[in-house]
């Protein structure tokens, strides 16, 4: 079954609350001096962040849903320009087996995969009316 | 300098206690565009805990965060976490691997709550930029 896609923004300032929200102050995700040193094209998004967004759009799909494991590779990074913000797409398939909703994600920036097989596998998932 | 191979396989103390509060969770709920209206933290958010102790470990080996990029991140889950939760991270080195000058770390943090119970263990893969690389 395919899920509506979802897109979200991501902006700088969005990288300065999370770093303080999670902890997570990595001068990567604010500085581009700082990413550029280390070979990046730019600031970049935490890796977290945008798990954050595959895990928020699963959640919007199957409110209350109990997650069981979640999971992904960060195969290229989200670069976030100093101005305005970028685009990430979350796409989903969801399988259901012995009890378990199994999604199979798809998540994408400027056509660009982004995550390498994100996945969730839920427990008691009632895909939202 | 790449990282020490004698370290696969050891634990680190585990992190100080950690009680979550629902302001915690509004705050990253809100980083991340959402809304937070009580219940469970969202899935991502043992991460918060689990980096924690991944910093620590790279204060110990006296690795630069900034040369640290996330490859990989999986999480299973015993059960949602919870505001009034008191969380504990304790990491442990799971591999080691040179590419290119560049370090390939694999590090697992279970994340137990006050009774001892695992919540939720955190399996990561982290890339040391070397400085050379």
């Amino acid at each position: 079954m395919s899920l509506a896609t979802q897109t979200f923004t991501i902006t700088r300032a969005d990288l300065v609350r999370y770093a303080a929200a999670s902890g997570d102050q990595n001068p990567i995700h604010q500085d581009e001096s700082v990413a550029t040193s280390v070979g990046l094209l730019g600031v970049i998004a935490h890796g977290m962040y945008t798990m954050a967004l595959a895990a928020r759009a699963v959640s919007t799909w199957f409110p209350g849903a109990e997650v069981v494991s979640l999971g992904c590779k960060f195969t290229n990074p989200v670069v976030v320009p100093a101005e305005g913000g970028v685009e990430v797409e979350v796409a989903g398939e969801a399988k259901e087996a012995d009890g378990l909703t199994t999604v199979a994600l798809t998540v994408t920036s400027g056509g660009q995969k982004v995550l390498g097989m994100p996945k969730a596998v839920l427990r008691e998932a009632t895909l939202r009316a | 300098m790449p990282v020490d191979q004698s370290l696969v396989g050891r634990t680190f103390p585990p992190t100080a206690p950690r009680a979550v509060t629902e302001e915690q969770v509004r705050d990253f709920v809100t980083a991340t565009g959402g809304e937070y209206d009580g219940g469970p933290a969202p899935a991502t958010y043992p991460f918060v805990v689990a980096f924690e102790a991944m910093n620590a470990f790279l204060e110990a080996e006296q690795i630069d965060l900034f040369r640290i990029v996330h490859g990989e991140q999986r999480f299973t889950y015993e059960r949602p976490v919870v505001p009034g939760d008191v969380l504990t991270a304790t990491l442990t080195v799971a591999s080691l691997r040179q590419i290119g000058g560049n370090d390939i770390i694999g590090i697992t943090s279970d994340i137990t709550d006050d009774s001892g119970a695992v919540v939720c263990t955190a399996a990561s893969t982290v890339v040391h930029r070397g400085a050379d690389a």
